[in-house]
């Protein structure tokens, strides 16, 4: 009973709702989350929840693949990173407010040592114990090797390495090109521009989550939600076919999922107007024309009334703008997933006859 | 002053040398670039053959027909008289679909794009239906598949005689 109310309350379009409202009040509650008593009641209580979740034969086939298991480290690791460096925040956003230096600034703080052996000694430890860890693990977890090779047939579900299942997830919703040439690419970008972008001098060499809310939170939000949930969910919740199974569903390679989409020319002119598609593509696509552009260019004038205003005179016309295109290019992957999921909407433009859907 | 020029180069000397060396350079860096070119190409290719003769019409019943599939990595579908050799690629990112019978579907085990029998894309992100290859008959009636010739639905290419054939 329980277990099916997981089931259904999994599928991405409750699972990703709940993360996000989850996200945001997290982030409003830092006086909660960025304190011990919190870190350890979420660490036992996802302990207790994940041992009661492994006792089920289905949900521990699918935890226990081969492939799956560096997902369930880096769920831990990526968990324990991100409320520690809120915690360490926290403390120091109750200090300044008392006025007081961040930890990270104190006399006893900022006395220099010498990186030999200070550091050296603490990296090569490091390797060592890394070096350990992955032979260990090479030992006791064997390579998911298959057959060789068939350029005419593939694996069902076939899926890409872990780190790239984020990836995978987010072609689901989008073309090709989009998805694995421009996202991928505006993130490598982005992420290398954040230093040129970000001028503020604040946080530099301290935690802190007050003074860096919007940074953090945007930061955040690209890398929990759109990366990490979504290796989640292209980890433990798509089976064959790349249907949708709930943690605790058999993944029978029969399951039928009725997921017709249509492209915005169809829902407009077939459906709302009742007439058929126009023959010309640029007059078929004009919907598809007008949300591109109004979404790229229409919201400017908004953003900069509530935004804007505040960041462009402190970062300057040119950076705020290229923060402004990188927002809005994040922005897109979460509206077009709530876009597929309620209207079954396949392309906001489709023109395949240039190999150009959006 | 003469024994100085015998032991240097003048200006004519120095680039002759200067013609002779570099010429002699851009020839090594060319049969170098010209060898690793080379070596990106395979010796031997395991790849099936781009056209294959695929037996008589009446061979196939109505419907889909995975018989070279592997082997060519086409399906046949026969269906109101017409036959088509149908492309097993996705459209989306190129994965190979499972045509699943009971479903009476293809379906791609990489992103869920489905595909109804006849190759028109119904579900998921696949943007376009699967190609078909150029198809015809030769002299003793047999099925010529030439997949070096594909035809997209969305340009309109599926009339074209070439595309199909009436049995």
């Amino acid at each position: 009973m329980i277990k099916e109310a997981i089931n259904y309350l999994s599928s991405p379009v409750y699972s990703f709702t709940a993360f996000i409202v989850l996200f945001v009040i997290a982030l409003r509650r830092i006086d909660i989350v960025g304190t011990k008593k919190f870190g350890l009641g979420l660490l036992i209580g996802t302990l207790v929840i994940f041992g009661w979740m492994i006792s089920d034969p289905v949900f521990f086939t699918v935890i226990s693949l081969p492939d799956n298991i560096p997902i369930i480290i880096l769920n831990g690791l990526v968990f324990w990173s991100t409320w520690y460096s809120l915690y360490k925040g926290h403390q120091n956003d109750l200090r300044i407010a008392a006025g007081e230096p961040p930890i990270e600034g104190t006399p006893e703080n900022r006395e220099k040592v010498w990186a030999w052996p200070n550091l050296v000694y603490i990296e090569l430890l490091c390797g060592i114990l890394c070096t350990i860890f992955l032979i260990a693990w090479a030992i006791f977890f064997k390579a998911p090797l298959e057959e060789p090779a068939n350029p005419t047939w593939a694996p069902n579900p076939a899926k890409a390495p872990w780190y790239f299942l984020g990836l995978q997830e987010m072609l689901v919703y989008f073309d090709p090109w989009m998805a694995g040439v421009v996202l991928p690419g505006l993130i490598l970008v982005g992420l290398i521009a954040i230093p040129f972008i970000d001028v503020n001098p604040k946080g530099n060499g301290y935690y802190t989550f007050k003074e860096r809310k919007f940074a953090i939170t945007g930061f955040l939000f690209g890398w929990l939600a759109l990366w990490i949930f979504l290796i989640q969910v292209g980890t433990f919740l798509r089976g064959p076919n790349w249907t949708f199974y709930g943690p605790f569903e058999y993944w029978d390679a029969h399951k039928v999922v009725a997921e017709n989409n249509i492209n915005l020319s169809e829902i407009m002119w077939i459906k709302l107007f009742n007439v058929g598609l126009p023959k010309n593509i640029f007059v078929r696509e004009i919907f598809g024309l007008l949300a591109t552009f109004g979404y790229m260019f229409g919201l400017l004038p908004l953003i900069y009334k509530k935004w804007g205003k505040s960041y462009m005179p402190r970062m300057g016309a040119i950076r705020y703008y290229i923060m402004i295109f990188l927002i809005l290019g994040m922005m897109s992957l979460p509206i077009k997933m709530y876009l597929r999921w309620f209207f079954n909407l396949k392309y906001v433009l489709a023109m395949p006859e240039f190999e150009l859907n959006l | 002053m003469s024994d100085e020029a015998k032991t240097s180069l003048n200006r004519r000397e120095f680039f002759s040398f200067l013609a002779v060396g570099w010429i002699t350079f851009g020839a090594a860096a060319a049969g170098m670039a010209s060898l690793v070119f080379r070596f990106l190409y395979p010796n031997v290719v395991f790849e099936p053959a781009m056209d294959f003769i695929a037996g008589f019409p009446d061979d196939y019943p109505d419907g889909v027909d995975e018989r070279w599939k592997n082997g060519f990595g086409v399906w046949i579908y026969k269906k109101d008289g017409r036959l088509v050799a149908m492309s097993n690629i996705c459209t989306h990112l190129g994965c190979i679909p499972t045509w699943l019978p009971a479903e009476s579907k293809f379906k791609c085990p990489c992103h869920g794009s489905g595909y109804y029998p006849n190759g028109i894309n119904f579900e998921g992100p696949a943007p376009r239906p699967l190609e078909r290859y150029k198809i015809s008959r030769n002299t003793e009636g047999k099925i010529i598949v030439d997949k070096t010739k594909v035809f997209r639905y969305e340009k309109g290419e599926w009339s074209n005689a070439d595309s199909y054939i009436e049995v």
